[in-house]
């Protein structure tokens, strides 16, 4: 594989411009435009990867305005740009808005029959898009401000205090308050084990100093929450923080360009009694080998949507990947009534048109 | 499920309720089946007034359902913060034994080996940290902050020259002390030059054996005098006495002047390796206000810390230095050493100042021109009373800690009666 010792492979310094080309559907105002004026909160929050991306390609070198010569096609469907007045997302209806999407690319053009989708894209960045099976899909990180983030870091020889660190949820009283949901119980369990912990920096605190603080720990945890992913984990790369990842079916993003077991310590949610233990028995040379990683720059632009878009960061991982992923397979291209995916799986809600 | 289908049969014999009426006008056209949904509806409005809503779903939902849902102690309350379900595990097998695996209530689904539904939340029955894990923890930070440090941290670092003048007194044990510990934590080689006056004395040699620095420990043929400005006086000579030291054995590094009652943060020593010949950093004055002015002083709005260190300009160049104002103790000071009034630094203080040992040596390739020679300075010792007496040109004067916007280390003076003995 890749020889990682002290830096994060090449593949992350790959220039995807000519080595894949990518035509992008003009959909309807209603699926992005007019969505995003209806709340202009959706560029901000965890989720915004999906309008960036859209912006992003628009202006990219690899976007190609003749569809014959595409090897991917997108469609850009803004579904996860419902928030709640708190500023929360809900998902619920992104199935139906994805089939209506569907549904018209292959009315109006042939390259979706084609294939049965088999070169398309689309960028789905919430738990529904584990459920998008297209050939493998690329999961990509959630969005995180990179200028916020930028304007808060503190000199490295700043030394690192804090062994772990967390702050956020343990119970959603709002949603589970008895707990054992939110979070399948690990958070709580978190909690409980080592609230009153000395190494343990953990609270429901909001504190204005969140980044320093990142960065000046060790370890900082991220346990998944309702869904097994979270902001956390770019964050912690960003500053330099060893990543505590609780999470058992997490799929993490650019996996096969970033080596996380390498960069993180990955702990079964069944083990977080004995969180502490395993943390202390990582030998030195690890923990200093872990931060090596973590520092190389290009691992931190990885993780970032920057606007513009700069060299190296999540848009072109994501475009690397998918030029990794061609040429495409000559099966991919079906015959004449051939069909391979059920469109009418699903719950009868989702089924309704958009 | 059955739970719902009975109240979506209560809301349609709702509306089919009200219909009958309407439609015959008979009152007394009552079927038995109508009547008893009405008393159902109305027993359900009384239950739920009776229990809250949320429990009374559940009271039906123990009256109807099956026993193959799972039973839970659910809490009272209609959905505001209850206690969270604990899964304690069963007794452990041995004392050491801290992890149990607690049961996981509901079915599995899918063939991942993540399960959908309530969990149990996993708490180890000895809750506290095991102390062996706490010490490696803190070993493993230190190393990360040596990493730190070898990374970031200053590239080649120089031996810190510590100078302390001191004697015997009641609150000598307790000042030297604590520069000790402070000089004992500098992560850099160290030498520390001890002068006492009246000469060596064991007591003076013990305190200074414990900290296992290298130290040389002088004596000085002067008593220190009762009078607090002819003690200033005195410790300006002594210090000279230890540049001359300097000078003879040639010590190679950076000379800071540690005097036993001020306190220094560590902070001070990584900033000071950054010196290229003589700079300034900015000390805290700490002086006693008289226990007189208690009363009048809460009206008084509290004063900042008068700070001696450099001060720049806009462009972050040294114009002038900060100093002390004693105007407002101007009657009130202490003459005596012991008295009980607030104890007054001088115009400048020396341990605001740190110098390159080779600005002392004799003959230096590299050593500017704008430094006196210290034995050349024979009939003149009275007048030096600060490192700037040294330099024919105060402007080489290099500022240091963001240009004096940070205080690195704190002035004081706190001395027993003279009468006191300690220990007792």
């Amino acid at each position: 594989m890749y020889n990682f010792i002290g830096s994060a492979g090449d593949v992350l310094e790959d220039d995807p411009v000519g080595r894949l080309k990518v035509f992008v559907y003009e959909l309807p105002s209603k699926y992005n435009k007019k969505i995003l004026q209806k709340d202009p909160r959706c560029l901000a929050h965890m989720f915004a990867a999906e309008i960036f991306m859209h912006r992003f390609l628009l202006s990219s070198a690899v976007r190609t305005l003749n569809p014959e010569e595409a090897d991917w096609f997108y469609t850009p469907v803004y579904t996860t740009c419902d928030l709640t007045p708190n500023g929360l997302p809900l998902p619920f209806k992104s199935p139906r808005m994805m089939r209506s999407a569907i549904q018209l690319i292959s009315s109006n053009w042939p390259y979706w029959n084609r294939t049965e989708g088999a070169d398309h894209f689309f960028v789905v960045p919430h738990d529904f898009g584990a459920c998008f099976h297209y050939q493998g899909s690329i999961t990509i990180p959630p969005y995180a401000p990179p200028q916020k983030m930028h304007t808060h870091l503190i000199p490295d020889k700043t030394p690192r205090s804090i062994f772990v660190y967390f702050r956020g949820l343990f119970y959603d009283v709002g949603n589970d308050p008895e707990g054992g949901y939110y979070a399948r119980g690990a958070r709580a369990a978190v909690w409980e084990n080592f609230k009153n912990n000395p190494l343990f920096d953990i609270s429901t605190e909001h504190p204005t100093t969140y980044y320093e603080d990142m960065q000046r720990a060790v370890f900082c945890l991220c346990p998944l929450g309702w869904a097994p992913w979270s902001p956390r984990l770019v964050e912690a790369v960003v500053f330099g923080c060893i990543p505590v990842i609780i999470a058992d079916d997490i799929v993490l993003p650019f996996a096969d360009a970033i080596p996380w077991e390498e960069i993180g310590v990955f702990v079964d949610e069944q083990d977080v009694p004995k969180l502490d233990t395993i943390l202390t028995s990582i030998p030195p040379e690890v923990i200093l080998r872990k931060q090596r990683l973590l520092a190389n720059p290009s691992m931190k632009q990885a993780m970032l949507f920057p606007q513009p878009a700069q060299a190296g960061d999540a848009f072109h991982q994501v475009l690397n990947g998918l030029a990794r992923k061609l040429p495409h397979e000559r099966s991919v291209f079906l015959k004449p009534g051939e069909k391979s995916l059920n469109w009418t799986a699903g719950p009868v809600g989702d089924l309704k048109p958009w | 499920m059955k739970l719902s289908t009975l109240l979506q049969n209560r809301r349609s014999n709702n509306i089919k309720e009200t219909s009958p009426f309407e439609s015959t006008g008979d009152v007394t056209g009552k079927s038995p089946v109508s009547t008893f949904w009405l008393v159902l509806h109305a027993s359900f409005c009384v239950i739920s007034l009776a229990l809250g809503f949320r429990l009374s779903r559940i009271f039906f939902l123990f009256l109807f359902s099956t026993s193959s849902t799972n039973f839970y102690t659910v809490p009272f309350g209609s959905g505001e913060i209850s206690v969270p379900l604990r899964v304690h595990s069963t007794v452990t097998v041995t004392p050491n034994a801290k992890i149990e695996n607690p049961v996981k209530k509901e079915a599995v689904t899918g063939g991942s080996r993540v399960v959908v539904g309530r969990h149990g939340i996993r708490i180890r029955s000895w809750p506290h940290p095991d102390q062996d894990e706490v010490m490696k923890a803190h070993r493993m930070i230190e190393r990360v902050q040596m990493e730190q440090k070898a990374l970031f941290g200053v590239k080649s670092p120089r031996t810190v020259i510590a100078v302390t003048p001191t004697y015997v007194r009641t609150f000598q044990k307790l000042h030297l002390i604590g520069v000790m510990h402070s000089l004992m934590l500098v992560p850099y080689d160290l030498v520390w030059i001890v002068v006492e006056a009246g000469g060596v004395t064991n007591e003076t040699a013990s305190i200074v054996a414990n900290s296992g620095l290298r130290t040389i420990h002088i004596g000085f043929n002067h008593r220190i005098p009762i009078s607090w400005d002819a003690r200033h006086k005195l410790e300006a000579r002594m210090r000279l006495h230890a540049l001359r030291i300097v000078r003879k054995e040639k010590l190679d590094g950076i000379v800071m002047f540690a005097d036993d009652s001020n306190m220094h943060s560590m902070e001070l020593f990584d900033e000071i390796q950054s010196v290229k010949w003589i700079g300034a950093v900015s000390v805290g004055i700490l002086v006693q206000s008289d226990t007189d002015e208690s009363s009048s002083s809460l009206k008084e709005k509290a004063s900042p810390m008068p700070v001696q260190g450099p001060a720049c300009n806009a462009t972050r160049h040294l114009v002038g230095l900060h100093t002390y104002d004693s105007s407002k103790y101007a009657k009130r000071s202490a003459f005596y050493i012991g008295d009980r009034a607030p104890v007054l630094p001088r115009k400048l203080e020396w341990s605001g100042f740190v110098l390159n040992s080779r600005l002392l040596w004799k003959d230096h390739e590299d050593k500017p021109d704008w430094i006196k020679d210290i034995n050349a300075l024979n009939g003149a010792n009275e007048d030096v009373d600060s490192p700037l007496s040294l330099l024919k040109d105060t402007s080489v004067l290099e500022p240091l800690g963001s240009c004096g916007r940070q205080v690195l280390l704190w002035w004081l003076r706190v001395e027993a009666r003279t009468d006191s003995k300690f220990p007792p």
